[in-house]
């Protein structure tokens, strides 16, 4: 099944990639191989690699510390709370992550306005801050934080509590601190999910369109997913975004290997 | 002295935390009983009831929770039974490079959910005779999770001590006993999150139902909810606040009975 | 190992499939087929569903064509079942639903379309021109042509041929509000006759209503296509120039500077929003404003009239249009000095009707959408409401009640003008998009103009850029 579902239609895509092919027009007809042009096109343009450089700070701030980070928190945190406290809080970071994209940007887009937006009316700031526009990169950090931080939350509740309470009980009659147990005990028990968890949550934070919804196509908030869009999607050319979508793949890759080296360093 | 620092650290985090998450809802409860919403939080200039009627009066609403709901359960019991077994075969293997194996699929998944694997998608669909059905939709939405799913699960099954299962066989457990009597059981977090995950990319998901459905009585809320625009292009901001609402209580629902009945571990039973 | 050889498998029959004709394929058409039958199915696919986006065009199918039409078959002898798919999604997203149909040689019989995706449907082979439909004798017999006007059809037509039968039009104008200009103490039966009538109007208000935005003139990528269709084109035919005529695209032109030129004297004078065009729901917040009374001058479509601040149903009401929505024709730079020596100057777009050129049963589908043009049908599809549509005959009996419509029918309609329906007009209409964000966020206009100049020709071929 994988094999139809998945990698007939991956490498199929990948394929695309090669060819000038677009979804209407003449070249919709016949599409032609054009070999590894539309490779040179994404990498001889600059606004390319700007937009790398944005989806690279961008899935840092907002994946690998912020979701990774808060998702442990709020896992730590609500381990021992009372229960309908958990599960308000619970609900609520699941509701971020349930949402339907386009509602979200509309949510979002309230939060942020310039003229009745939540954040302004209480910081008092008058004139109001246009925070999508002024700093959209920061807004669009922040917006995946609250997005996405319940998957990594849901994943380290499950990771902790398949610890066996015994270490952690051992732990506390051994007098360890907080830190401590976190540290000796904890840590080494999750560390392999800690390790899948910023790896998925990169690779789904670089394909991750949702932020376009609330930024446009802010030149400063461009990141490669709405890239993608801008240059490949609005002029219906498949061919590109196809090959832009393996840019993409190795460049998870790429980063998936630096990770797990910094693990195997700081785990080993 | 630690305690009590400890515990209003721990409310801090928590207050903090709700405030985060609640103030962008806060609009998903003004909107919709606005008769004019806007792009602010405002209680209601007037208040009505009317979005929630209209939504009622929509011929399609109630249709297309209940076709979410066929779409997710479906999903999940194939990507769960499926990623089960091919993450407790990997994990129990010793296959040379499985872990990259494994990882490439992920990032073929990748490009699968994208929307330039849109035409291979459509056209394998087509030839196989399964435009506008539910199983079609199904199918794809599998094939596009199940590896990240199998990603999430392998480090479950991977902490299960081989030990269990051997002391099973030497009782004469025969492996599909052993999945169920004692992996399963063991990794039921693990099971629980893709479950929930599986559930909320399913629910979420626009493009692949789009594409491949036609008649509108199929059609599941996350495409529905992309109707409630003008012919300009404008969003009638009511319509789609409501129907929000409605949209997003049966996940939650599913997920606090999920969690609650099959998120933690159960410790009583095996010595560790 | 066994996925590594599964992978090799479907790694090449994906590249048979490819190669083979599955991206690329041409059917033939037989316009006699089942011409005949007793009995026959159609469906009709249309981006409109009840209960949300175009919902009106939705029951009027389900409650009028479909029942009439079949009752009507019924009297002949034919038993007709005929279907409706609809749809409610973005029109990018319907076109690339309905592209995979047509491309499968499969889906619904009869499909409504966007007059700009005609000529890229056309090149992709995805539809025919109708004559090879369905014959070119059982097309020339339809008396409704002689009521649509031939600019009307030409917006379903590509090449000089006919794809389908438009269903009504569309045409855009300067709207402003009477109270603000009461305010201001300008007239409230304004009609500009060039742009600086527009500029100095909008300085009045600046220096004496403020807190009120004098302008909004639609600008910047965020707005999309809003941004070409209400800014960038109906200036560009009010200096003077079509975006493509002749074969060429227009480049670093005078009428190009001309309209960025007038975006500049906008945007770098306080005129209008500046931050509000990059903002992603900066249309919507545009409408909010105006509908409010925070906004004086704004450019649109006639949508904005039905659609908008239609006092029950609009998307951002206004209970006293009728009194406070002033509107006046589009002027050229100069008298005189638009496209064809106008004086005032539109831009139009509107849908319409293809039949899918793989139908089981084209001449029966060719009877059902003259069905759906007909007289009765098109006021019946009004459903009381006042639009634009194809028909003259209609439009002379229903615009009467709606001073607003039967004025862009009557006095703008003659001067409209239509995009080009090519393949590379979205890449176009993004670089016409960005050069207006430049001169918003400061460049100077002939640096913008330059860099829209070198925009085009990597997108067409410097070859088919007039500069």
């Amino acid at each position: 099944m994988i094999g139809v579902f998945l990698v007939f239609p991956g490498l199929w895509t990948l394929y695309i990639g090669a060819t000038n092919f677009r979804l209407t027009g003449v070249s919709a007809r016949e599409p032609d191989f054009v070999g590894l042009d539309n490779f040179e096109r994404a990498l001889t343009d600059q606004t390319f690699y700007h937009s790398l450089w944005l989806t690279l700070i961008f899935v840092f701030g907002s994946a690998v510390v912020g979701q990774n980070g808060l998702g442990f928190t709020l896992a730590w945190a609500l381990r021992d709370a009372r229960k309908w406290i958990r599960r308000t809080l619970e609900a609520l970071v699941l509701l971020a992550w349930i949402l339907p994209s386009s509602v979200v940007a509309f949510l979002w887009i309230a939060m942020l306005d310039r003229d009745g937006g939540t954040i302004n009316a209480l910081l008092g700031t008058v004139p109001g801050i246009a925070w999508t526009v002024e700093y959209p990169l920061l807004s669009i950090i922040v917006f995946n934080i609250w997005r996405g931080t319940a998957f990594s939350m849901m994943l380290y509740s499950a990771a902790l509590s398949s610890i066996p309470p015994s270490h952690l009980e051992t732990a506390r009659l051994a007098g360890s601190s907080g830190t401590q147990t976190l540290r000796d005990v904890v840590f080494p028990h999750i560390k392999r999910h800690a390790l899948t968890n910023t790896l998925l949550i990169t690779l789904w934070t670089f394909n991750d369109f949702t932020p376009f919804l609330i930024t446009a196509s802010d030149y400063d908030a461009e990141i490669i997913a709405t890239f993608i869009y801008n240059k490949a999607i609005v002029g219906g050319e498949m061919g590109y975004s196809g090959a832009i979508s393996l840019l993409v793949l190795l460049m998870n890759l790429l980063l998936a290997l630096v990770y797990l080296r910094v693990a195997r360093r700081r785990l080993a | 002295m630690m305690l009590v620092v400890k515990r209003i650290l721990t409310y801090v985090v928590m207050g903090v935390g709700t405030a985060f998450f609640a103030l962008p809802v806060l609009w998903l409860l003004s909107a919709p009983l606005d008769d004019t919403p806007t792009y602010a939080v405002r209680p209601p200039r007037t208040f009505s009831l009317d979005n929630f009627a209209s939504i009622m009066d929509n011929r399609y609403a109630v249709a297309s929770l209940v076709n979410s709901t066929i779409l997710s359960l479906g999903t999940m019991v194939l990507v769960v039974s499926a990623a089960a077994l091919a993450a407790y075969a990997l994990s129990r293997a010793r296959v040379p490079g499985r872990d990259a194996l494994i990882y490439l699929l992920l990032l073929l998944s990748s490009v699968v959910t994208g929307t330039a694997a849109m035409v291979p998608i459509f056209l394998l669909i087509f030839q196989l005779g399964l435009i506008d059905s539910h199983f079609g939709v199904i199918l794809v939405l599998t094939g596009g999770l199940l590896p990240a799913a199998i990603f999430l699960l392998k480090d479950f099954i991977d902490t299960i001590p081989p030990s269990f299962e051997e002391s099973a066989r030497v009782f004469g457990a025969s492996p599909l006993q052993i999945l169920r009597q004692i992996v399963v059981p063991v990794a039921r977090p693990g099971l629980a999150t893709i479950a929930v995950w599986t559930v909320v990319q399913v629910w979420g998901s626009f493009l692949t139902p789009f594409i491949l459905l036609r008649d509108p009585d199929k059609q599941p809320a996350a495409v529905l909810v992309r109707t409630f625009y003008t012919e300009g292009g404008s969003p009638n901001l009511g319509l789609i606040a409501a129907f929000s609402l409605l949209y997003s209580i049966p996940v939650v629902l599913m997920y606090l009975l999920a969690w609650s009945r099959y998120g933690f571990r159960f410790h009583g039973g095996i010595k560790t | 190992m066994t996925i590594g050889r599964f992978v090799a498998g479907a790694a090449l029959l994906a590249v048979t499939m490819a190669t083979t004709g599955c991206l690329g394929k041409d059917s033939p058409t037989d316009s006699g087929q089942n011409a005949d039958a007793k009995e026959f199915s159609l469906t009709i696919a249309a981006n409109s569903i009840s209960g949300g986006k175009n919902a009106a065009g939705a029951d009027w199918i389900e409650k009028y064509v479909i029942p009439k039409f079949i009752e009507d078959q019924r009297a002949k002898g034919r038993t007709a079942k005929v279907t409706f798919q609809p749809s409610g999604a973005s029109d990018e997203d319907y076109k690339s639903k309905i592209a995979l149909d047509l491309r499968s040689g499969s889906g619904a019989d009869i499909y409504s379309i966007d007059g700009i995706w005609v000529g890229e449907f056309a090149d992709a082979g995805y539809i025919k021109p109708l004559d090879d439909v369905v014959g070119k004798d059982k097309v020339d017999a339809w008396d409704g042509w002689k009521q649509i006007p031939p600019s009307v059809q030409g917006n379903m037509s590509y090449e000089g041929k006919r794809f389908g039968v438009p269903s009504g039009t569309d045409g855009r104008v300067i709207y402003f509000n009477k109270k603000l200009f009461a305010d201001a103490g300008l007239p409230t039966t304004w009609q500009p006759t060039s742009w600086d009538d527009i500029i100095s109007a909008a300085q009045t208000i600046k220096s004496r209503l403020p807190g009120v935005t004098p302008i909004q003139l639609n600008a910047g990528t965020a707005m999309g296509e809003a941004t070409t269709m209400q800014g960038a084109l109906p200036l560009l035919v009010g200096a003077g120039q079509e975006i493509w005529s002749g074969g060429k695209w227009q480049g670093n032109t005078q009428a190009v500077r001309d309209m960025l030129g007038l975006y500049e004297r906008v945007y770098s004078a306080g005129l209008g929003d500046n931050v509000l065009q990059q903002d992603a729901k900066g249309r919507d917040k545009s409408f909010q404003a105006f509908a409010e009374g925070r906004m004086a001058i704004l450019l649109e479509g006639d949508y904005f009239w039905r659609g908008v601040v239609e006092p029950q149903k609009g998307i951002a009401k206004m209970a006293d249009r009728n009194d406070k929505v002033g509107y006046a024709k589009i002027p050229a730079i100069r008298p005189s000095a638009g496209i064809r020596g106008q004086s005032f100057v539109s831009m139009s777009g509107g849908g319409g009707h293809v039949l899918n050129p793989a139908s089981k049963f084209k001449q029966q589908a060719w009877e059902l959408l003259q069905f759906m043009n007909g007289k009765d049908a098109t006021v019946a599809q009004l459903a009381g409401a006042a639009r634009i549509t194809q028909r003259q005959d209609v439009n002379n009996e229903v615009l009467a009640g709606d001073p607003m419509l039967s004025f862009v029918a009557k006095e703008v309609l003659p001067l409209t003008a239509y995009r080009p329906g090519f393949a590379v007009y979205p890449r176009v209409s993004q670089a016409l998009q960005q050069a207006t964000l430049d001169v918003v966020g400061g460049t100077k206009t002939a640096d913008a103009a330059a860099a829209y100049a070198k925009a085009v020709e990597t997108i067409v071929g410097a070859d088919k850029v007039a500069n």
